[in-house]
C-alpha cells in the first residue's frame, strides 16, 4: 500500500520537477508570476521527495519486506541504526538521496535569491529543476531502480545489510559525499544562468559562493570519513589507495578548491571569468562522473559495481552538460573577456593563479591515472592500470608546491606588493622553514627522505606565515581598540570571517599533508605469525601475543587475541579480532559450519596517539576450529538420524523431530531445542580455540603522526564553518538590496581589507596609498552608477 | 640599465613558457603512464602470457578453492564471465576482508610454471555490497 503511495508521490515529484523547469523558462523574460510558480514548484518538489525518503525510511524501520529495497538491504536482525543507513547502500536509494538533497539545495538557493538576480534566476531554476527531473525520471523509467518496487509474496525476512557495511561511517560518509556532489549543482546552475543572460560579472558568484563552499566542506568531510573508514578496515589499502572511486570524489573537491580561490579574483578584480566558468562546469561534471563511476563497472575498484542500467543515462547527462556548457562559454567569450591584467607577479591574484594551475594539474594527473585503463585499451587494445606509486610520483611534488602556496597566498596583498614589504612578511616564515629543515636533518632521520623533508619545511613555512597573519591582525586590532590578545584575535576573525576562516582551512590542510607525508614515508609495516606467549619487536616496541580470545552470538563467531605492546615504561593492550559471519538473508542452514560460509571481517586493535598510531589486525589459524566444526556437524547429523551407537539424548531428539514433522504445533519447540544444542556446541568449539595453542598471523603497523591527518581535517572543517558563518547583518535579515548596493559593499569590504593589510604590516605605506586611491576611485565610480540609475528610475512627477 | 620589454610581449613570452612547460609535463605523464602500467589479464588470457612479465590478474575466485598454506593462501581464479579455464594463484600478505569464493579480485604478479604468483599485499577484493543484484548474495 505505502509502496504504491510512494510510487505515486515519486511520479508527482517528477512531473512537478518538469513543470518547474518549464515554468521557469516561460517566465524567463521577467514574468514574475511564472518565476514565482517555478520557485514554489521547487519547494513542492522538495516536500514530495522528503515524503518519498520518509516512506522508504519508515519501510526500513517497520521491516516492510514487501519493499524490494528493504528486502535486499535490511533484515529483522539488522540494528536500527543501520536500517536507517541502508537506504543509500542500494542503487535506487542512493539515487533518491541524490534527488532529495538536490531538491533541498535548490530550494535553499532559490529562497536566498528570491529577490535578487531576477534575470538569471529563471535559467538557474530551469537547470536545477531539469537535473532534478533527470534523477527522478531515472528512478521511474530506467528500469530496476525504482525505490518503490515491491515483491510478492512478501518474504518473511530480508537479506540484510552486508556486515562489512555495518560501520558507523556508513551513516554519514555516503550522505556527506552526495551532499557535496549535489551542492555543486547550485553554482553550476547559476553560472549557466549568468552565461545565458550575459550577466557574467561577479553577481552569480556572490549569490552562490556559499553553496560552493558548503559543497567543498561536505566533499572534504566525506573524503576524510572515507579515509578514516578505510584506515580501520583491513585490506582496504590504508587511508588512501588511489582507488577509482576515491579519486572520483577527490577530483571535484580539488577543482572546487581551485574555484573557491579564483572566484575571489573575479569578485575583486573582474578577471578569470572564462576560467571560473570552466572550473564550475568541470567541478560539476566531475561530480556527475563520480556518481557515474560507482554505478558503471567501467573501472576496477573495491567499491563494487553491478547494475549497469543507469550508467549510460548518467554518461548522457555528463555529455550534455559538457557540450552544452562548452558551447555556451564559447558563444559568450566576448562578454567574458576582461580588460584587466594581473598587475604584478607578486600579488595575491597571481598566487591564486598558480595555485589554480597546480590544483588543475593535480586533477589532470589523477584523471589520467584513473581512466588510464580505458585510455590504454583504446590505444593498445589491452587493459592496463596504474598503481599507487605512479600516482605518488606525480602528486607528491604537486602537493609540496601546494602546501608552499597555502603559505604564500595569505602573506601577499591584492594587486601588488613592493619587494620591501614582501621581504618583511616573508622573513619570519622563511626562518622558521629553514630552522625546521635543519632541526629535522640534525635530530631525526627525515633527512633521508627529501620529499618528506621538503613537505615538512614548507608546511612549517605556511603555518608560521598564517600564524604571523593572525598575530599581526590581532595586534592591529589591539592598537585600534585595545583589549586582550585572545579577545582581539576573536574580534579580528569574526569581523573578517572569510579571510581568517580561509587561513584556518590552510592551516588544516598543511597539517593534513604533514600527517600524510609522515605516515606514508615513515610507516613500519610488519606481518608476523605468533603463538600465544610469543613476542616480536615492531619499530622498537615489544609486542607479545598474550592469549587468544573468543565469543559467539547468533550472527558470528569472533576469534581474536590479546596483544601487549611495550615501549620503555609504557605498555598497553590491544584486542584485534576476526569475526566470521553466517551468510545473511538465507535462513540458518542449521549447521555450525555456516559460520564460515558468510563474510568475515577484521576488527582492528588501534592505539592512536599524537606521535604515532599502533595498528594491528589478526588472522587466526582456524583450521583446528573448522575441523571440530565439521566433526560436530557430522556428529549432529548422525545423532538426529538415530544412527546406531548414538547416545540416548540423540534418540530422544530424533524422536522429537519425527513427532514435530507430523505435528506442526510441536515444531517451534523442537527447533528451539535443536538451536540451543547447536549454540552450546558452537560455544564449546569456540572455547576450544583458547586451548588450541594455534598460531595467528598479525599485521602490525606503526604509523607516525597519522592522527594529525584527522586533526588537520577537522581544523579545515572548522575553518570552512568560520568562513560560512553568517555575518551579523545577514543574521538580522538585512533589507533586500539591489545588485549595485551589493557591488558597493563588496568594494567597501575591499577597502577595509586593504586597511587591515596596511595596519598588519603587509602593505607598506606607499603600496597602501596607491592601492587605497585606486579602490576609492573604483568605489566612487560605483556610487556614480548607482546615482545615475536612481535618476533614471526616479518617478516622473 | 634594465631592458624595457613591452608588457604585451612579456605576457606572450610568459604564456609560451607556461604552455611549453605544460606540454613537457603532459608528455612525461603520458610516457610514464604507459611504461609504469601493468596489463590486466583474465585467466583465459594468461595462458599465453609471457613468463617474467608482471600482470594484473582480474577475475572471480572459484568457490571452494581457497586453501590456507603456511603464511599464504592458495586459490583458483576464473574469468569474470565464467567459463574458460581457471588458474591457480598463490598469495601471501594482507587478505582484504571481503575476500572469499565467488568474489571479483585483482592481484598483481607473474606466471611461474602455470601458477600465478601474487606479489605481497597487492590483492584487491571488490566490496560486494553496493549496488549489486540479488543473486550475488
Amino acid at each position: 500500500m505505502t509502496a504504491s503511495l510512494g510510487s505515486a508521490v515519486l511520479v508527482l515529484a517528477f512531473l512537478v520537477a518538469v513543470f518547474a523547469a518549464i515554468a521557469a523558462l516561460v517566465g524567463r523574460h521577467g514574468n514574475r508570476r511564472w518565476i514565482d510558480i517555478s520557485r514554489r514548484c521547487v519547494y513542492a518538489l522538495c516536500a514530495l521527495l522528503t515524503a518519498c525518503v520518509l516512506i522508504i525510511e519508515l519501510a526500513f524501520a517497520r521491516n516492510d519486506f514487501s519493499f524490494n529495497i528493504v528486502q535486499q538491504h535490511s533484515s529483522i536482525e539488522t540494528p536500527t541504526f543501520y536500517k536507517l543507513a541502508a537506504m543509500w547502500s542500494s542503487q535506487e536509494g542512493s539515487l533518491l538521496l541524490w534527488a532529495w538533497v538536490l531538491s533541498i539545495a535548490s530550494s535553499v538557493a532559490l529562497f536566498v535569491t528570491r529577490n535578487k538576480l531576477r534575470e538569471l534566476v529563471p535559467y538557474a531554476t530551469a537547470v536545477m529543476a531539469g537535473i532534478a527531473s533527470f534523477f527522478t525520471g531515472l528512478m521511474l523509467f530506467a528500469g530496476g531502480v525504482n525505490p518503490f518496487s515491491t515483491i510478492s509474496p512478501v518474504p518473511a525476512d530480508g537479506i540484510g545489510l552486508n556486515p562489512l557495511l555495518q560501520h558507523p561511517s556508513m551513516m554519514i560518509h555516503p550522505p556527506m559525499l552526495y551532499s557535496g556532489y549535489v551542492a555543486l549543482t547550485v553554482p553550476f546552475a547559476f553560472a549557466i544562468g549568468a552565461l545565458i543572460t550575459h550577466r557574467v560579472d561577479a553577481e552569480w558568484i556572490r549569490a552562490t559562493r556559499r553553496f560552493a563552499l558548503v559543497a567543498w566542506a561536505f566533499l572534504g568531510f566525506g573524503l576524510l570519513l572515507g579515509a578514516r573508514w578505510s584506515y580501520t578496515e583491513l585490506g582496504w589499502g590504508g587511508y588512501w589507495a588511489w582507488d577509482p572511486v576515491e579519486n572520483a570524489a577527490l577530483m571535484p573537491w580539488l577543482v572546487a578548491t581551485a574555484f573557491l580561490h579564483s572566484i575571489m579574483v573575479q569578485e575583486k578584480r573582474g578577471m578569470l571569468k572564462v576560467w571560473n566558468a570552466c572550473l564550475i562546469v568541470g567541478s560539476f561534471s566531475l561530480a556527475l562522473l563520480g556518481t557515474f563511476l560507482v554505478r558503471s563497472g567501467v573501472l576496477q575498484s573495491i567499491h563494487a559495481f553491478g547494475d549497469n542500467t543507469v550508467g549510460p543515462y548518467l554518461l548522457g547527462l555528463i555529455a550534455v552538460v559538457l557540450v552544452g556548457s562548452a558551447a555556451l562559454i564559447i558563444s559568450r567569450l566576448d562578454d567574458l573577456r576582461s580588460p584587466k591584467r594581473v598587475d604584478s607577479l607578486v600579488s595575491r591574484e597571481s598566487v591564486f593563479l598558480v595555485n589554480n594551475l597546480l590544483l588543475v594539474a593535480l586533477t589532470a594527473v589523477i584523471f589520467w591515472g584513473t581512466f588510464f585503463p580505458l585510455i590504454a585499451e583504446l590505444f593498445t587494445g589491452d587493459k592496463a592500470s596504474l598503481a599507487a606509486p605512479w600516482f605518488d610520483h606525480y602528486t607528491t611534488p604537486l602537493a609540496i608546491l601546494l602546501v608552499f602556496f597555502t603559505g604564500v597566498g595569505p602573506l601577499l596583498a591584492w594587486r601588488r606588493v613592493s619587494w620591501a614589504s614582501a621581504k618583511r612578511v616573508f622573513l619570519m616564515p622563511t626562518v622558521v622553514a629553514i630552522a625546521t629543515a635543519v632541526a629535522l636533518v640534525l635530530f631525526s632521520d627525515v633527512g633521508h627522505k627529501p620529499w618528506a623533508l621538503a613537505l615538512f619545511s614548507l608546511a612549517a613555512f605556511s603555518i608560521a606565515g598564517i600564524g604571523q597573519e593572525f598575530w599581526q591582525g590581532a595586534a592591529a586590532r589591539r592598537s585600534v581598540s585595545g583589549g586582550s590578545l585572545p579577545a582581539a584575535l576573536v574580534a579580528v576573525t569574526s569581523r573578517n570571517r572569510r579571510r581568517y576562516g580561509g587561513y584556518v582551512v590552510h592551516i588544516g590542510i598543511a597539517v593534513v599533508l604533514i600527517g600524510i607525508a609522515a605516515s606514508s614515508s615513515f610507516q613500519t609495516n610488519r606481518q608476523v605469525t605468533l603463538r600465544p606467549g610469543e613476542s616480536t619487536v615492531v619499530d622498537g616496541r615489544k609486542v607479545t601475543y598474550v592469549r587468544p580470545t573468543e565469543s559467539v552470538n547468533s550472527e558470528a563467531i569472533t576469534l581474536g587475541s590479546e596483544l601487549k605492546v611495550e615501549k620503555g615504561n609504557s605498555e598497553f593492550a590491544l584486542f584485534p579480532t576476526r569475526r566470521y559471519f553466517r551468510p545473511t538473508g538465507s535462513p540458518s542452514s542449521g549447521s555450525i559450519g555456516s559460520y564460515f560460509e558468510g563474510e568475515a571481517d577484521s576488527r582492528i586493535g588501534l592505539k592512536a596517539g599524537l606521535r604515532s598510531d599502533f595498528w594491528s589486525a589478526v588472522e587466526p589459524d582456524i583450521s583446528a576450529v573448522q575441523r571440530r566444526v565439521r566433526a560436530a556437524d557430522a556428529g549432529f547429523k548422525a545423532c538426529v538420524s538415530g544412527a546406531p551407537g548414538t547416545p540416548p539424548q540423540c534418540l530422544a531428539l530424533a524422536a522429537m523431530m519425527r513427532r514435530a514433522a507430523a505435528e506442526p504445533q510441536l515444531r517451534p519447540a523442537a527447533l528451539a531445542q535443536i538451536e540451543a544444542l547447536e549454540t552450546a556446541t558452537t560455544k564449546r568449539i569456540a572455547h576450544g580455540y583458547l586451548s588450541d595453542d594455534a598460531p595467528a598471523t598479525f599485521k602490525m603497523i606503526v604509523n607516525p603522526l597519522v592522527t594529525w591527518m584527522w586533526i588537520g581535517g577537522l581544523i579545515a572543517l572548522a575553518g570552512a564553518l568560520i568562513a560560512l558563518w553568517p555575518t551579523r547583518s545577514r543574521r538580522r535579515g538585512a533589507p533586500v538590496r539591489t545588485e549595485a548596493d551589493a557591488l558597493k559593499e563588496a568594494k567597501y569590504r575591499e577597502i577595509r581589507d586593504a586597511e587591515l593589510d596596511h595596519a598588519s604590516g603587509k602593505l607598506s605605506d606607499e603600496d597602501f596609498a596607491l592601492l587605497d586611491a585606486e579602490l576609492r576611485n573604483e568605489a566612487l565610480a560605483i556610487l556614480d552608477r548607482i546615482e545615475e540609475r536612481r535618476g533614471e528610475e526616479a518617478p516622473v512627477p | 640599465m634594465p631592458v624595457v620589454v613591452n608588457p604585451e610581449r612579456k605576457r606572450q613570452i610568459r604564456l609560451v613558457v607556461a604552455l611549453g612547460v605544460a606540454v613537457l609535463l603532459a608528455a612525461a605523464l603520458v610516457y610514464t603512464s604507459f611504461t609504469a602500467s601493468t596489463e590486466a589479464k583474465e585467466p583465459s588470457q594468461l595462458l599465453t602470457a609471457a613468463p617474467g612479465t608482471s600482470y594484473d590478474l582480474t577475475g572471480k575466485v572459484v568457490v571452494g578453492s581457497v586453501r590456507h598454506r603456511g603464511e599464504g593462501i592458495l586459490f583458483r581464479v576464473a574469468d569474470r564471465e565464467g567459463g574458460g579455464q581457471s588458474i591457480p594463484v598463490t598469495y601471501s600478505g594482507t587478505i582484504p576482508d571481503p575476500f572469499r569464493g565467488g568474489r571479483e579480485i585483482v592481484v598483481t604478479g607473474e606466471v611461474e610454471h602455470g601458477t600465478f604468483v601474487g606479489e605481497r599485499d597487492t590483492l584487491v577484493t571488490k566490496c560486494p555490497s553496493k549496488f549489486t543484484t540479488a543473486n550475488d548474495s
